[in-house]
């Protein structure tokens, strides 16, 4: 089995990159820059004796994205989206450059990729397509809104091609990952119980999907946090700050 | 964040950085001395610094493997027991292993560490066919065994600058299986008469019935070992070379009370584990995990020592002064009363070079769980090993004095020395190195 991961320099998209390769498969790894993850592609190379190849990927340069697909070296049988920018919140506010940047990165980038990949997986009536979204997208809140409606945009994407795609031999699954120790969140004074790490992420992504899940919360806990936060009356939510 | 060593003993605050690539490297050695921190498997504070310490686990990437040689070039985070996982299979093991899979490439060169095959195949070092360091500039030289930046830096203990990388040779197995063969020995003559019996078996150390007192000091069994060939297994184990597939691992599960070890239940373990050992004795087939790393398969056993942590003490001690050494070290500690809950000795090979700790000899290593007692117990053997002209593996140490190191080691003001006229001395400090006065 092949298995593509796009944004593959990501933390998340590295981790769930390595675990694949651990259980045998050739990996894909996309990203900018791709040739500056040549010792990733080692390593991965190296330690499980798979096959793993470097390709150049611009999440936002749509026009390239039929091309890109043409130049791997075989359709992928699973793809794996890490692709994700979230900026700050400040930024996004004050800077509407930014804030389409955000939501660009988050949602169109990453929609457009797996329109086109969701489609070819259609015609060949099978393949495993995996986004890694947000819990942020679960309700807007004033600390995030600008990600987390990106991020809303493509779970409701995700949702929307996993129905188009059932019965088609084709399934779509969604992650909502909570809060993770990446570089994305680095410096931020993240809730112990609350966070996972880039691997352990990684090992439950890849059960879930074997298992067919449709979407999952990476730590179950994140599943309550976020059926409260979902229900809270809009009167009283619309007070907080969370 | 409060950092402590695998000893959990000192513990200070830490602010700890882990970069990702060299620009994150550079900026963290921009922000003033700092010390590379592997895996967290040195007992003391060698890879502690309050105000910077930098974590190598995330330069975690094998590079490159020449299968005609046995060479792997790999960044310094790699976890020795991920190149277990990757090669064994493959048909190779590392050359030099210390007593736990989970140390770093990196914490592995800066202790140059040694294994059971010392005596007959020398340290880490010996297996190392470069290493690249950053300096105190930012500057990476690869250095080259002969090289003064590599022999200070196996056995530097990170104090000559920041190791990135290193090849190191792994030796081809036919099989992961251990063909061991156990001796009894009732007391020290005996132990030491079982190592010199066999000065040719590839692997060799003794666990030490600490508590053996009088006619019975130094009781042990002295346990050797050679990599078992593919027809040297019994025919139900030739489909699988490479031994059974892992098992779980456990984890200790709490930090028992500082109590729980005493001299009865020190004493008991002991018995029954020399008991079980002398039932044992002869040949037998044991798989590389529980032979190379016993320890290993109950995750985080250093919680067995209670709150306060422990605290191990490990030296050398020359082959003529041997003798004599060690049965004061093992008599000093019986008297006191303090049961070792692990003692291990071990014949030692050529001496390393540079700062490197071992040198033909005898090493003893005692845990002992800390308290005043111990800490007053543990100068005493100090003084006992600078006696019988003896050194100290820092990467076991957590309390040893400037002046005990110096007056023991006379390579200790020449490290310095060096680190001072490199540059290295206001660039890399360790708790370790402050108190020591490297």
């Amino acid at each position: 089995m092949s298995v593509l991961v796009l944004g593959a320099r990501s933390d998340i998209g590295r981790a769930i990159a390595r675990a694949y390769a651990a259980e045998g498969h050739a990996v894909q790894l996309a990203a900018r820059d791709a040739q500056t993850l040549e010792a990733d592609r080692a390593d991965m190379a190296l330690r499980h004796g798979v096959e793993v190849t470097l390709h150049e990927f611009d999440a936002l340069d749509y026009d390239s994205h039929d091309a890109f697909i043409d130049g791997l070296p075989d359709l992928p049988d699973t793809v794996v989206c890490a692709v994700g920018y979230m900026g700050t919140q400040e930024e996004s506010e004050a800077d509407m450059v930014r804030a389409r940047l955000v939501l660009r990165s988050n949602f169109e980038g990453p929609a457009n990729m797996l329109g086109l990949l969701a489609s070819r997986f259609e015609t060949r009536g099978r393949g495993t397509l995996i986004g890694i979204s947000s819990v942020a997208g679960d309700r807007g809140r004033a600390t995030n809104y600008v990600y987390g409606s990106a991020k809303a945009g493509f779970t409701a994407y995700l949702s929307g091609l996993r129905n188009r795609l059932a019965g088609k031999g084709v399934h779509v699954m969604t992650v909502k990952p909570g809060f993770v120790a990446t570089k994305m969140t680095e410096g931020m004074d993240l809730p112990e119980k609350l966070t996972t790490d880039p691997d352990t992420l990684a090992r439950r992504v890849l059960r879930a999907a074997r298992a067919g899940r449709n979407t999952i919360y990476v730590k179950p806990v994140w599943a309550l946090v976020m059926l409260i936060i979902r229900n809270i009356p809009e009167a009283i939510f619309k007070k907080l700050r969370i | 964040m409060k950092l402590s060593g695998w000893g959990r003993y000192p513990v200070a605050d830490c602010a700890q950085a882990a970069p990702r690539d060299m620009a994150g490297l550079q900026a963290a050695r921009r922000n003033g001395p700092l010390i590379a921190r592997g895996n967290g498997r040195a007992y003391g504070d060698s890879a502690m610094n309050r105000e910077n310490t930098v974590s190598m686990r995330r330069f975690d990437r094998m590079i490159a493997f020449d299968a005609t040689t046995g060479q792997l070039t790999a960044e310094a985070g790699v976890l020795l027991g991920d190149v277990i996982d990757a090669f064994l299979p493959r048909g190779w093991f590392p050359a030099v292993t210390p007593g736990t899979r989970f140390v770093t490439l990196g914490g592995m060169a800066a202790a140059d560490v040694h294994g059971k095959n010392h005596h007959v195949d020398g340290g880490f070092a010996s297996f190392v066919d470069w290493v690249e360091v950053m300096d105190s500039e930012g500057g990476i030289t690869r250095a080259k065994p002969g090289d003064a930046l590599f022999d200070w830096t196996m056995g530097g203990m990170g104090l000559t600058g920041v190791i990135l990388r290193l090849a190191m040779r792994l030796r081809p197995v036919e099989t992961g299986w251990i063909h061991q063969t156990a001796y009894p020995a009732p007391d020290l003559d005996a132990a030491m008469a079982a190592f010199e019996a066999h000065p040719d078996a590839p692997y060799s150390v003794a666990w030490i019935d600490c508590l053996g007192q009088g006619a019975a000091l130094g009781r042990s069994m002295v346990m050797m070992g050679a990599h078992a060939p593919l027809d040297g297994l019994p025919t139900r184990f030739r489909r699988m070379p490479f031994g059974p597939p892992p098992r779980r691992l456990r984890r200790m599960p709490v930090t028992l009370p500082g109590f729980a070890l005493n001299r009865l239940t020190v004493g008991a373990f002991n018995r029954l584990y020399y008991r079980m050992g002398a039932a044992r004795a002869g040949h037998s087939l044991v798989p590389w995990e529980s032979y190379f790393y016993p320890l290993d398969s109950l995750l985080g056993w250093n919680r067995i020592y209670g709150r306060r942590g422990f605290v191990q003490f490990q030296c050398v001690l020359p082959e003529e002064a041997a003798r004599e050494g060690l049965a004061a070290l093992l008599g000093r500690t019986g008297q006191a009363g303090q049961g070792s809950f692990l003692a291990v000795l071990k014949k030692m090979g050529p001496a390393g070079k540079g700062f490197s700790f071992p040198m033909p000899g005898y090493t003893l290593a005692l845990d002992f769980p800390v308290s005043d007692k111990v800490l007053s117990l543990m100068d005493d053997l100090d003084r006992i090993t600078l006696d019988h002209g003896g050194r100290f593996y820092l990467a076991k140490d957590a309390r040893l004095s400037a002046d005990m190191l110096h007056a023991a080691d006379s390579r200790a003001a020449a490290f310095a020395r060096r680190r001072q006229d490199s540059g290295a001395a206001g660039a890399f400090a360790s708790l370790q190195s402050e108190r020591l006065g490297l």
